[in-house]
Parts: structure tokens; sequence; C-alpha cells
């Protein structure tokens, strides 16, 4: 009995649940300081961004809020221990995900050869546009890779316990990517002039 | 329940066995140990190590200012070619003075300091078997490990390390031609900062994440040790603060490497203007001290934390004015996020912003006299043993006040104009947090060095390490106030060019034996701590009588910290020499009904029941009282 309480105490979900919480946080301030960097910038010296934003981030838009609908669908099923449903949305939402990585880059083909809209440009609000989606995308990744644990996880007999927590680990990840790429994504907009 | 975890064992098995399998490997037990305690000595051993080599590097730079004509020719033995005919060349002098201010601020008094703290004491004080992710605190060792290799082969390029100041300000540190430090020296010291904030943050959600929802039956907030609230405290603020570094420096990498122009603009090199326009070096200043600012917190906060402990315990008195305390680091913590600006005073900043910066700036010397009185006051009158561990942690108040009040100088805008970039600001600092945190990290080590190598480091090395040390320090950095007064910069490889700082030389002189007296004063220490470690005598369980829940650990290590059940508290940690008591401690797992004779009415404020069974108890001691 003793030895199994101690398992109990090892296992911790809530607080590892609540790490990914902090984790959070800390990158809402890593986008803050970026954003506080851009209003510093085109504030302080006069540097207006003056680029209408490439149509394709309004694709990219909406294809990441669908992957969140698809996640959600994933965590319902999870829930009602549907492992079939629940695997095939998640592989939705990675594909979702993988081609919102997909189009960012088309979004910054477009910026780069179409629009002539440099990363390395003497105007550097403009830069500002690359980091911040760039930023994201790293994000992304490791977003996908969560999603990844998680669906390779119902393969694998686990309790249903592990799987609830990896799937709450991943929706909490990624419907922040999905809120904080719209925040960023509005920030530019108001911007853009 | 009992099915529940059954369930919860079967789990085990299939899904975490690398952290629960039992295997004592030699590898998981002595190198990728999971063990918050083997964790501990990990970031204490290295913090030590990496400790001499940045003192070591320190002396080297203070040679060259106190004989800033002579050769010696070992320096050219030693370092080679950094060191043409045995005198420093100005180029390595900017290389050392960076590192050792890096190696300082982020690796051993950050790192070494909460690395090492937060680890042993976080989960033993509060009563958990270890931290929320022991393999996340794991790489959070590995991290800085590498972060501290990287920065140190920075040695091994052959321009030198990075040489911009710790502060790598742009455009030196933007542009890779701008100096010999701003080239491959200058890389590596952005890689390993990198890794060295991944390390923190991995630390730091850890601590936080511990604190919050791991605390055993019966410690609330208010019954936790001021040790565990500075170390809190210090993780939410890295927590808070390093992200915004991490924004600053992958804008300076964007710089450096893919032609931006964040933070450069109007830059002649060698006669040929660069392509740089519109940006503005100004701005990473902001992003810089944004975490710059709370970093000097995050070094002294958890210095504060431990000589709270150290100053309690060996008065055997509580702590004066725990709450204050604990509301003044708060307020520290607050405020500390609004003040970066009184290091940019002299950058062309607004004058009334900067009359704003000023105005929070001095408004932190109210929490820091609230702890510094609360020190003092718990002193006063206390039954003092003057362990080594106190003697540092008296130390550490006593340079906390004689640094902290030129803050009160330097915090002013006005006077910051004169006293910018001289020594008076050196002295400033390396009172207030380089000699004030590291003699709380001193008091640390000397304090739970039995719980954490199970003997006893000798006393009287400690006495010798402690009173060279303490009066080596005042003698380095009080005579910089007053060069700093007259005006002598800082980062100046010789003041002989200087025709009215030529006079200054004597001083330096003497600061630089004072500073080689130190330094071989911790060779004393290293000694003690080698030593001890294998042949020191074998600790009690409690040596210090202290009430802290580490202590009702057994001596040996196990894995989970307490064989069985974990205590529970009762009581808050501070209850030395209570009246009434038979011995001076009560140990925070002793509880009231145990003590009948020594509780107080205010012992029972949220507890109804045992007011009544303490009403009871008294009322029937005085009826005994009138039988008689």
């Amino acid at each position: 009995m003793m030895a199994q309480i101690q398992q109990e105490d090892k296992l911790n979900l809530g607080a590892k649940k609540f790490s990914m919480w902090i984790f959070i946080f800390t990158s809402v301030l890593l986008f803050s300081g970026f954003i506080s960097a851009f209003i510093v910038y085109s504030g302080g010296r006069g540097h207006a961004l003056q680029v209408i934003m490439p149509e394709a981030f309004r694709y990219s838009t909406f294809v990441i809020i669908f992957s969140s609908v698809t996640l959600h669908l994933a965590s319902k099923a999870a829930k009602t221990l549907q492992i079939g449903k629940q695997r095939m949305y998640l592989w939705f939402t990675i594909i979702l995900g993988v081609a919102f990585f997909a189009i960012q880059i088309y979004a910054w083909y477009v910026l780069a050869f179409k629009m002539q809209i440099f990363f390395s440009n003497p105007n550097a609000s403009r830069s500002f546009i690359y980091v911040f989606s760039g930023v994201h995308l790293a994000h992304v990744i490791a977003g996908l890779l969560v999603l990844l644990n998680a669906v390779f996880a119902t393969y694998r007999n686990i309790p249903q316990v592990r799987n609830i927590f990896k799937m709450e680990m991943a929706s909490i990840f990624w419907h922040f990517l999905d809120i904080m790429w719209i925040c960023l994504y509005v920030f530019l907009l108001l911007n853009q002039n | 329940m009992s099915t529940l975890a059954v369930h919860d064992h079967g789990v085990v098995h299939h899904e975490d066995g690398h952290e629960h399998h039992h295997k004592a490997t030699f590898l998981n037990t002595y190198v990728f140990s999971q063990d918050h305690k083997y964790i501990a000595k990990q970031f204490l051993v290295t913090g030590i190590i990496m400790a001499f080599i940045a003192m070591s590097l320190s002396i080297l730079f203070r040679i060259q200012l106190a004989y800033p004509d002579k050769s010696f020719p070992f320096l050219e033995t030693l370092l080679g070619h950094f060191a043409p005919g045995g005198r420093l060349s100005p180029d390595f002098y900017m290389s050392l003075v960076t590192i050792h201010g890096t190696i300082m601020v982020f690796f051993v008094l950050t790192a070494g300091l909460s690395g090492t703290f937060a680890n042993l004491l976080i989960p033993l004080q509060i009563g958990a078997r270890d931290m929320a992710s022991p393999f996340v605190n794991m790489l959070s060792y590995w991290f800085f490990f590498i972060a501290s290799l990287i920065m140190l082969s920075s040695f091994l390029v052959q321009k030198g390390p990075a040489s911009g100041g710790w502060t790598i300000y742009p455009p030196l540190s933007a542009l890779p031609k701008a100096m010999p430090g701003s080239g491959m020296g200058m890389t590596l010291w952005l890689i390993s900062m990198t890794l060295f904030i991944a390390s923190q943050l991995m630390g730091g959600i850890n601590y936080i994440s511990t604190v919050l929802n791991m605390r055993t039956k019966g410690m609330d907030l208010w019954k936790m040790p001021l040790t565990v609230w500075a170390l809190f405290l210090t993780a939410v603020l890295g927590v808070l603060s390093f992200p915004v570094l991490v924004a600053g420096v992958v804008l300076l990498i964007f710089d450096r490497s893919f032609g931006t122009s964040f933070y450069l603009s109007d830059i002649v090199l060698g006669g040929v203007p660069q392509p740089y326009e519109g940006g503005s070096p100004i701005l990473f200043q902001h992003l810089f001290w944004f975490l710059g600012h709370p970093e000097v917190y995050i070094v002294i906060m958890p210095a504060m934390g431990l000589s709270s402990e150290v100053l309690a315990v060996n008065s055997r008195k509580p702590i004066f004015g725990y709450h204050a305390m604990v509301y003044s680091l708060i307020g520290i913590s607050v405020l500390s996020f609004i003040v970066w600006g009184h290091h940019m005073f002299v950058t062309g900043m607004n004058p009334f912003l900067g009359g704003v910066f000023m105005i929070t700036t001095l408004i932190i010397a109210v929490p820091s006299a609230v702890k510094t009185f609360n020190w003092l006051a718990t002193l006063w009158r206390g039954n003092i043993r003057f362990t080594p561990a106190m003697l540092f942690a008296i130390g550490m108040v006593s340079f906390f006040i004689s640094g902290g009040l030129t803050g009160i100088f330097l915090g002013n805008a006005a006077l910051d104009i004169n006293l910018h970039d001289t020594y008076f600001v050196i002295a400033h600092f390396h009172l207030v947090m380089g000699s004030a945190a590291i003699f709380g990290m001193l008091a640390g080590v000397y304090h739970w060095f039995p719980k954490m190598y199970r003997r006893m480091m000798d006393e009287r090395l400690g006495y010798l390490h402690f009173w060279l040390t303490f009066i080596g320090a005042y003698l380095v950095f009080f005579p910089m106030h007053f060069m700093g007064l007259d005006g002598v910069p800082r980062r100046y490889y010789a003041f002989t060019e200087f025709e009215s700082m030529k006079r200054w030389l004597t001083v330096n002189v003497f600061v630089t034996w004072s500073a080689i007296m130190a330094g071989i004063a911790q060779l004393a220490f290293a000694f003690n701590f080698v030593y001890s470690i294998f042949w020191g005598k074998k600790t009690v369980q409690n040596p210090w009588n202290a009430n802290t829940l580490e202590w009702t650990a057994p001596i040996e290590h196990i894995h989970g910290n307490w064989a069985g059940e974990i205590p529970t508290v009762y009581r808050w940690p501070y209850d030395y020499s209570k009246p009434g008591h038979d011995e001076d401690f009560i140990p925070q797992t002793v509880p009231f009904s145990q003590t009948m004779s020594s509780n107080l009415p205010h012992d029972f404020e949220d507890n109804p029941g045992g007011l009544e069974e303490y009403t009871k108890w008294t009322n029937a001691q005085k009826a005994n009282e009138a039988v008689k």
C-alpha cells in the first residue's frame, strides 16, 4: 500500500498540467516581448508598417481555427471512450496543423517574392511580420509534436487517465497556439497602415 | 481507494517506466539522476566551480588595473596570445570583464544559487517526494551544464570570448566585425545563454508548480518557511522576465546573422558605411533591462530567504515580522518589473519618464528596509549561536545595508548623470547583489551541508573563511565608491593615460591585493567543502535544532525523501524559544495537543475547536492553582 501511495504521489498529473499553464504563460510573455518591441520601434521612430497582409494569412487563420474545432471533437470522443473517433479527429487536427504551417510559409513566399517585403529590411517593422509568424511557427512545430504524442498514445493500450491527461495537455497547448495566432494576426491588421 | 491505487500502479509500469523503475544504475544515480537532492548537489558543485573560474578571471584583470605598465611573463605562459609580452591585451581585458560578469550573475548567482537551494529545499521543506516533473528537472541541470561548457569554450576561440560587457549592448554585439570578441565569441555567448534560459525556465516552471500543488497536509502558504517563499517568488520572477530576454536575444541574432536592422542604424565600420537603417539600439536596452532588473532580484531574493531562515534558527527566535517579510518579498517582486528604466537614465530618456522610474526605484527602498529592520530585530536579544552559517547570514545583512544605501544615490535620475558607468556603480552592485548574494549562498551551504552530504563542515575553517572574505570584500569594494565619485569610469583598460585618474593607481594596487587575499581565502572554503564531503564529522538528524520539515527526513537519502507517510504540518516554522515549552524549538510536525503548556490564544486564530480545548485546559490549570 505504501509503495502505491508513493507511486500516486509521483505521477503528479495535476501538477504537470499546471506546469503546462505556466509554460503557456511564458510563451505569452515572449510574444508580448516582441509586440512591445514592435510598438516601441514603430512608434518611437515613425516607422509605420504600410504592408497589406497577404491573403494567405486569412486562409491560415481559418485553417487553424478549424483545427481547434477538430481537436475539441477529439477530446469529446476521448471522454466518451470512442478511441477510433478520437484518433481520427486527432489526425485531422495534425493534418490541418501541417496545412497551417504550409500556408504560413506560402505567405512568406508571397511577401518576399510577390510583394518585395523582405525579412532583412531597413524598416524593421516589416521584419517583425516574419518574426511574429516565425516564432509562432516554431511553437506550432512543438504543438504538432504534442499532438503526435497524443495520437500515438491511442495506439498503445494506455489507461484512460493517461489518455485524458495527454489530450488535455495537447488541447491546452494547441488552443493556445490558435488564440495566439489570432492575436498576432489582428495586431498586424490593426497596424498595417 | 485501493482499486485506484492498484490501477495507477499498472500505469506506472506501462507508461512511465523511465521514472519509476527503481533499478539503480551508475548512470541514473550519479549522472542523470532525477532525484531533486542529487540535482541540487550537481547545481551546487557546478556553481562553485564556475564561481572559482569567474573569480580567477577577476584577479587577472585586477592585476592589469594595478600594474598597467608591468609585464608578467607567467601571464603569457598562461594565456598565450591573449597576453602578448606578459601584458593582457586590451581586447582580452574586455573579454575578461564580460565573462566574469556573465558567469557570476547568471551561472553562479542565478543557477548556482536558486538551482541548488530550490532543488534541495522546495520538496524537503514543503513535504513533497520530489519535483512536479523530475525528468524536466534533470533536463534543467543538463541544459545548464552544457551552457556552462559552451560559455567556457569561448576561451578556446582564436579571437577570444565575447567582450561587449555582460549586457551585450548592440551595436558592439550585433556586428561580428565590431571588435574581436564580437565574432565567434559572441555567437557562443548567445548559444550558451539560450540554453541557459531554457534551463532556467524548465527549473522555474517546476519550482512554481511544485510549491503550488504538492505541499503536504497542513502546509498552507502561511506555514511555509521564508526560504520557500523567496525561492518561489524568485522562480516567478524568472518565468516572467526570461522570455522577454529571449525576445531581445532573438532579434539580436537576426541582426547579427540575417541582415535585419532591429537595433542597427547609421553604422560606419572601418570607414565603410553599412547598409543598416532605422534600427534602435535603445530598443535592446529596454528588452534587456526588462529582464535585467528582475534578474538582480532573482539573484538576491534566494539569499534573503536563506539568511532569514539561518538568522531565525541561530538566534533561537521567531523571525521578526514573518508576514511583513513575505509581503515585502512580494512587493520587491512586483516593483522589480517597473524600474528597469533606471539603468537607462542617460540614454536620452524623456526626463519625465526618468522621474517616473526614479520614483518606482526609490519605493523599493521601503520593502528592502522592512526586511533589513526585521533581520536586525530578529537578532535583537536573541540567544545567538555564531555558527559559520550564522556569520555569513549576518554578513549578508551587512552587505545588503552598505550596498543598498548607495542604491538610493544611483536611483536618482539627476545624480546618475554623474555616477553612471563609474566605479560607484561597480561598488554598489558588487556589495548589494554580488557580496550579499554570495554570502547568502555560503550561509546556505554551511547550514544545509549536513542535509546534502550527511556530514558537517569544519567550523574553524568556516570562521577563517568568513572573516577573510568579509574583510576582503569590504577592502575591495569600498574604495571603489571614492573612485566613482571622482569620475573614474568602469570597463577601462588602464587609467595611466588620464592625468586626472593617475592618482588612483595606488588605490588600485590596494584593491588588487585585497582581491588576491579574498581569493586565497576561498581556498579554505574549497578545501573544507571537499574534505568534509568525504571525511567530515558525521551529522545527527537535526544538527541545528531547527523546526523545518527537511530535518524530519532521515539522514540517509532515500528516493521520495520520507520512508513512510509524509509528515503532517501543524504550525508555522518559527516556534523558537516559545515560553512554556521545555525545549527552545518546536518542529512544524508537533501538534498543538502535545504542547499545551506553551500554546497561546493566537495559535488558534482559525481553529475554534482548538481554541475551545485551549480555554478548557487553561481553566483547568487555573482551577488547580486555586486549589493549591
